[in-house]
């Protein structure tokens, strides 16, 4: 053997490496996939019944709570109505990538470049079966980031249930205080629209007055992150989000006499 | 063969006499993320202590066959493997710890401490020695960590590992919360004052003009 600084050492030595290094690296990422994959659906599952105020009642078994509760539906956005499709392979990400299945909106205000031409709806029933709360996915822009969130509503969709903000990168102890328990307990019970039917949700600087069924208060030090939620709500409640669906759904509940 | 007593001294120097951060001033970049709680400072470190054990002791089984051209790139790929190996287990084992925590853990890869530990002690000992410095390094970046985190989540939440110690002042407390140290560059200057009070003890740490 030539000494180990030769090239011909050199270069086997760093074949080797890159070799076995290649070899565990992608041995962790197959081996530990089916756990990873499991992770993220139990965490989204977790966060849709939180959403709908199903949580303390799912106990340790969370998949089993979000088959008896929760149905998962497609909806058009441009038609508002409940269409065909498989909801486990629907990624509203993906979707929002190409232009078949998505659309540029034009009053972008939530400032998220594209949307997906369907959205999946989550209707939440209570232990009689009967539908008593949707919840909605929305996301828009804050100051630094994306922020996603589930919305769960009941059924006249205009009080609010929940906001959970699930993944965002807003600034840790600012923005990022979407996702703090005491912001988001304010929202229970807001109302979304006025008496008039307009989007009437608005996040307030320096804090809501007392009894504003329309205002949350803002976050302190976060302006640009309460902006940035008040438009997402703006965005998804209106024409080019579920506006059309929030007027079809509530008729169909109505037909069926529903509460 | 190594005694004892050497052995102590590279696993606990690093805590006070030779601190990772306070004297070598390494690793400071993500000393100032990940110090906003008590609770992320605390993966941080674990994540950190395993990536430079057990990027120091396969460095250190391979130093007397990497070639001397290449021996960098070596360590990185090495360091970059580990990395993504311990990214991969949280995802999988602690999958909250790692939404919050996969940007940072991604840094490590960045982190001088490993490299720097891997290239100064590694290459020249032997693999259990090796492996020793780096939990002791990553001991004592870590015992810097939770000292920081210990001030900036008091001070900023007023609780600690996410238990309230201070009630604040906007829950109906008394604690007027500090909004200064929730920004990680307020790390600085906590940074900064641990330095000095740790100069203030051993003046033999101190840079001659």
């Amino acid at each position: 053997m030539g000494n180990k600084d030769s090239f011909g050492r050199t270069l086997i030595f760093v074949l080797i490496t890159c070799l076995v290094c290649s070899v565990i690296v992608a041995g962790a990422a197959v081996g530990l996939r089916d756990l990873q994959v499991a992770n993220k659906a139990l965490d989204k599952q977790t966060k849709i019944l939180e959403a709908s105020g199903r949580l303390a009642n799912a106990g340790t078994d969370i998949p089993a709570a979000y088959d008896k509760y929760v149905i998962a539906k497609l909806v058009d956005l441009k038609t508002g109505k409940f269409v065909e499709g498989n909801v486990n392979t629907f990624d509203q990400r993906i979707a929002a990538l190409s232009s078949d299945t998505s659309i540029k909106p034009v009053n972008d205000i939530a400032k998220i470049n594209r949307r997906a031409n369907q959205s999946i709806v989550y209707l939440v029933k209570d232990d009689a079966g009967k539908v008593d709360t949707i919840v909605l996915e929305v996301r828009g822009s804050g100051l630094w980031s994306m922020m996603y969130a589930f919305v769960g509503l009941e059924t006249d969709l205009n009080t609010v249930k929940s906001v959970i903000y699930y993944d965002q990168g807003e600034t840790p102890g600012l923005g990022g205080e979407v996702e703090n328990p005491k912001w988001k307990k304010q929202w229970i019970g807001k109302k979304l629209f006025n008496n008039n039917g307009d989007i009437a949700i608005r996040v307030v600087k320096g804090g809501a007055k007392a009894g504003d069924i329309h205002g949350v208060d803002g976050l302190s030090g976060a302006t640009l992150t309460g902006k940035g939620v008040e438009n997402t709500f703006k965005f998804w409640l209106g024409e080019e989000g579920f506006g059309l669906f929030i007027t079809n759904y509530r008729q169909e509940l109505k037909l069926n006499g529903g509460h | 063969m190594a005694d004892t007593k050497e052995m102590k001294k590279v696993l606990f120097g690093p805590l006070l006499d030779n601190n990772p951060i306070g004297l070598q001033v390494l690793g400071i970049c993500s000393a100032l993320a990940v110090t906003g709680s008590m609770q992320k400072a605390l993966i941080m470190t674990i994540a950190v202590t395993l990536v430079t054990a057990f990027s120091n002791l396969f460095i250190s089984m391979m130093r007397n066959q990497i070639p001397n051209a290449v021996r960098i790139i070596v360590q990185m790929a090495v360091i970059a493997s580990l990395v993504i190996l311990v990214d991969q287990c949280l995802k999988a084992f602690a999958y909250q710890m790692s939404k919050e925590l996969s940007v940072f853990v991604g840094l490590i890869i960045t982190n001088c401490i490993v490299m720097g530990r891997a290239e100064a002690y590694a290459m020249k000992e032997p693999p259990l020695m090796s492996f020793l410095d780096g939990i002791g390094n990553g001991i004592g970046y870590g015992a810097m960590l939770m000292a920081v985190a210990f001030f900036r989540e008091l001070l900023s939440k007023g609780s600690l590992f996410d238990i309230q110690i201070m009630p604040l002042l906007r829950d109906g407390g008394w604690y007027q919360a500090n909004g200064l140290l929730v920004l990680p560059f307020s790390s600085f200057f906590v940074i900064g004052l641990i330095i000095w009070a740790i100069r203030q003890y051993k003046p033999e740490q101190v840079e001659k003009d």
